[in-house]
């Protein structure tokens, strides 16, 4: 930022009329009007680390969850969420969960279930 | 788990691919007022089952009053096996909060990683590291009577996969601030806090104490005290997030220092600022963390700073109290600065119990009105903040961590990227169908495309959070570096007969010699690398120069490697004679009609440890029926022969504190010989007491026993009753 010299008592005018607790809840409506485009962003990305945390919950080890979410970042299906991909993969083939991301692993190849997932992203 | 017996890390190893954490989520200690010892306090919890009391608890009943504040210590010297011993230790010292500092990078590492490498500057927290960990705490809990709090970090690029993996093995708190990352690990903050959203939403789940990095601000800027008014804002920033996501405001931690040190007027900045926090956030907790910003090498300058800081925590709250060791000025922290530390947050935090049930704060002074200050032009930041767009673009412009006093603006700030930094372009919009089948997931996940409406994990029969076994624990991917090959590397000294003096890693051979030299501070740092050498130390280096005087002299600390093998089955250990039963005592004593005379020799006027030997109240050897004469201070050698004599005294009890050129062993031959020269040498039991007498030295000067501290009278009368029985039988 450009160099200023310090204009608080000029910048003050309208806050020091305002009670402690009125300056308070001032702070915090000032926060959440800056939290909410923040939330509303992460409500509606993902990221490989996301994704691989969700794996993990799966019962996928670090390297498994890392090896299925690259595969998925090749097809580009990481919008539909790479436990969403192991979930489809697993009921296409009737495989368990842990048996799906193994055979993903194994074969790097999603060619059959690529084309089931609807591809508008949220508004 | 025997307390007595040393942790054994080969064993902690075993089976943990199957070990389980017993519980979840951060314990608070219970605030308990009580009596404790003669005394009463207000501001403490209940006390441990096993302990080490500060020093001075030994003229006190080895009291030692818990206070009602969680204490921290930072336990990370690189290898993990090391730390759990200093994590025992610092258990006993108080410490129910460790935290364990991560390896340089591992933030930039994207993914978990596995195994047990060796790390720098902290550990690199994997899995197997973690758990074993958290079994070694499990048992140490035990031990103290305490649960323990068992901490590290939520952030980097990897934070939600960590967040989950500590969901998993039960680790009670972590550090999650996605502005840490974009101001100081130049992090891509879009992904930052997309990412800490997740883990966030995870720790929530884990029921984990949540600490904020916004005390780093402090540590960077170049005027620390000027960044008051940011640190309001970015606590703000992190808290606000971090309760909308959903965790639990009394989990919410925010991270506080107090910005300014002495020679700075400390309380003056400290106070209103520490005031104007604790008004603003008052739903949340307070971590209150001691000043490193102008740490230098001096241990002692570090202490007093921190216990200023202490005072703040006391005048104000602190729900934990974090603890910097004094030497982290100078190196990786060793043992004892950790136990020091937690001493010292200890000491003062009893020293000052119940301080604001005596004091209020005027608040028609200073002291409010900048409390104030500080509070609007936070206020006034967070406005301009919203005017330039927002946080993303706030930051691109380079409002944070500038070293003016805000709304002055010096330009130095830390700017960044909206597109840049590490993992840049990496966040990815979820589609319509977006789904993620597990627990604690946070945004938009469509599970009604399969016919749920709560509880994701139902779709794969639970997550890990709710079926454990799915967890995967993979032991060691490096063959070359992992705990096995460095306990193969020490297992000379592991249960063994050999030892050597450590600092942090065991058998590291490092040692410290404090020295002065009469001269200027450089001639003297060259006079202390030659005194290493020729005590054939290795590696010696200078750790701390105090200038006592320009010319006249210098303290110097240098630092060094002794590298040789202390054989323990060669040491001659003095080992403490088990005592008596009081009653084995009593009834020898009454038998026997056993006389003592006693005082303190020579010129020595330092009565206090003898009367503690002597008198009833001390539980000293007048409560075993022992009859004494007290001849008083500085009493002349022969005296207490010739007084023996006339009271028909069996023993002789003479204390010698001074030790100045061995004056107090002379004295001992001295009084030997006097007996020998009036004939009653075997009539009597002659026993020297003081602070520098060792029991081998005083029986070679002719003492039948030399008591040093640590003696309490049963000790004494012990060793009385035991030599007379034994001259009675022959």
């Amino acid at each position: 930022m450009k160099t200023r010299k310090d204009d608080f008592e000029v910048r003050r005018k309208h806050l020091k009329d305002l009670s402690d607790h009125e300056l308070k809840t001032y702070f915090y409506k000032l926060l959440d009007d800056l939290i909410d485009p923040i939330l509303n962003i992460a409500y509606k990305q993902t990221s490989p680390s996301i994704e691989r945390s969700v794996l993990l919950r799966m019962g996928f080890s670090s390297l498994e969850a890392k090896a299925i979410v690259d595969v998925v970042l090749d097809y580009g299906l990481i919008g539909h969420g790479a436990g969403h991909v192991v979930y489809r993969y697993a009921k296409y083939h009737q495989l368990s969960i842990r048996e799906a991301g193994l055979k993903i692993i194994e074969t790097s190849h999603l060619d059959e279930i690529k084309g089931g997932f609807i591809h508008d992203e949220l508004e | 788990m025997n307390w007595n017996k040393k942790l054994d890390i080969k064993s902690l190893l075993e089976d943990l691919e199957n070990y389980q954490p017993r519980r979840r989520g951060w314990v608070w200690r219970k605030h308990h007022p009580q009596k404790i010892g003669p005394f009463f306090y207000e501001d403490v919890s209940d006390s441990l089952k096993r302990y080490v009391a500060l020093p001075s608890a030994r003229h006190l009943g080895n009291i030692d009053p818990q206070p009602a504040t969680t204490i921290t210590t930072e336990i990370a010297s690189g290898r993990f096996e090391d730390d759990i011993r200093r994590m025992r230790m610092a258990a006993y010292h108080g410490a129910d909060h460790v935290m364990v500092i991560r390896t340089a990078g591992q933030s930039h590492m994207d993914g978990l990683l596995e195994g047990t490498p060796q790390g720098v500057g902290g550990v690199p927290i994997t899995r197997k590291q973690v758990r074993a960990q958290r079994k070694a705490l499990d048992i140490i809990e035990d031990e103290v009577g305490r649960p323990i709090n068992y901490h590290s970090y939520v952030s980097g690029v990897a934070g939600p996969e960590i967040a989950v993996m500590f969901t998993e093995e039960g680790v009670n708190g972590a550090h999650q601030d996605p502005q840490y990352n974009v101001l100081y690990r130049n992090i891509n903050m879009i992904r930052s806090f997309v990412d800490a959203a997740e883990s966030k939403k995870i720790m929530a789940y884990g029921k984990m104490a949540q600490i904020d990095g916004a005390h780093n601000a402090n540590a960077t800027a170049r005027d620390a005290w000027k960044v008051m008014p940011e640190l309001l804002v970015q606590h703000g920033i992190n808290s606000r997030f971090s309760e909308r996501i959903g965790i639990s405001p009394d989990l919410i931690c925010l991270s506080t220092v107090p910005p300014a040190a002495p020679p700075s007027p400390d309380i003056k900045i400290n106070l209103p600022y520490a005031i104007a926090l604790r008004e603003f956030f008052s739903a949340y907790k307070m971590r209150a963390q001691m000043n490193t910003k102008y740490m230098d090498s001096s241990t002692r300058e570090a202490t007093v700073t921190h216990v200023l800081n202490l005072l703040i925590s006391k005048l104000t709250s602190a729900d934990i109290q974090s603890t910097i060791t004094p030497d982290e000025g100078r190196n990786v922290p060793w043992h004892m600065y950790n136990i020091e530390a937690l001493d010292t947050a200890k000491q003062a935090m009893i020293g000052l119990d119940g301080l604001m049930e005596m004091l209020e704060f005027k608040t028609d002074s200073q002291l409010f009105e900048t409390k104030r200050e500080i509070q609007e032009r936070a206020v006034l930041m967070l406005e301009e903040i919203i005017e330039l767009g927002g946080y993303f673009t706030a930051v691109e412009a380079g409002m944070f961590v500038d070293s003016g006093l805000y709304p002055e603006r010096s330009g130095d700030g830390i700017a960044r990227k909206i597109e840049g930094g590490i993992g840049a372009q990496t966040t990815y919009p979820r589609h319509q169908d977006y789904m993620a089948p597990v627990t604690a997931h946070y945004g938009y996940n469509n599970i009604e495309q399969y016919g749920l409406k709560e509880n994701p994990s139902e779709l794969i029969g639970g997550s890990t959070f709710e079926v454990r076994e799915k967890i995967q624990f993979v032991d060691e991917l490096d063959l070359d570096d992992n705990v096995n090959v460095r306990l193969k590397q020490t297992e000379k000294y592991r249960n063994s007969n050999l030892i050597k003096p450590e600092v942090e890693w065991l058998a590291d051979g490092v040692v410290t010699v404090d020295l002065f030299f009469p001269t200027d501070a450089e001639t003297a740092e060259a006079a202390a690398l030659v005194v290493g050498e020729k005590m054939q130390l290795k590696q010696v280096e200078v750790i701390h120069v105090e200038v006592l005087h320009p010319v006249e002299g210098t303290r110097i600390q240098i630092k060094g490697v002794f590298d040789e093998d202390i054989d323990l089955t060669k040491l001659k250990v003095v080992k403490k004679e088990a005592t008596l039963s009081p009653e084995e005592i009593l009834n020898y004593v009454k038998k026997n009609q056993l006389k003592i005379v006693a005082g303190t020799g020579g010129s020595d006027e330092h009565s206090v440890g003898m009367r503690e030997i002597l008198d009833i109240k001390h539980g000293g050897v007048e409560a075993y029926g022992f009859e004494y004469h007290y001849l008083g201070t500085s009493v002349p050698i022969e005296k207490f022969v010739d007084a023996a004599i006339e009271t028909k005294a069996n023993v002789i009890l003479i204390s010698l504190i001074i030790s100045h050129d061995d004056v107090h062993y002379k004295n001992m031959k001295k009084l030997h010989d006097y007996a020998i020269e009036k004939g009653v040498r075997d009539q009597l039991i002659i026993i020297a007491g003081g602070t520098q007498v060792s029991s081998e030295l005083a029986q070679k000067h002719g003492m039948n026993q030399g008591f040093s501290r640590g003696t309490k009278g049963i000790d004494v009368a012990s060793f009385i009753v035991r030599e007379h029985g034994k001259n009675d039988a022959s």
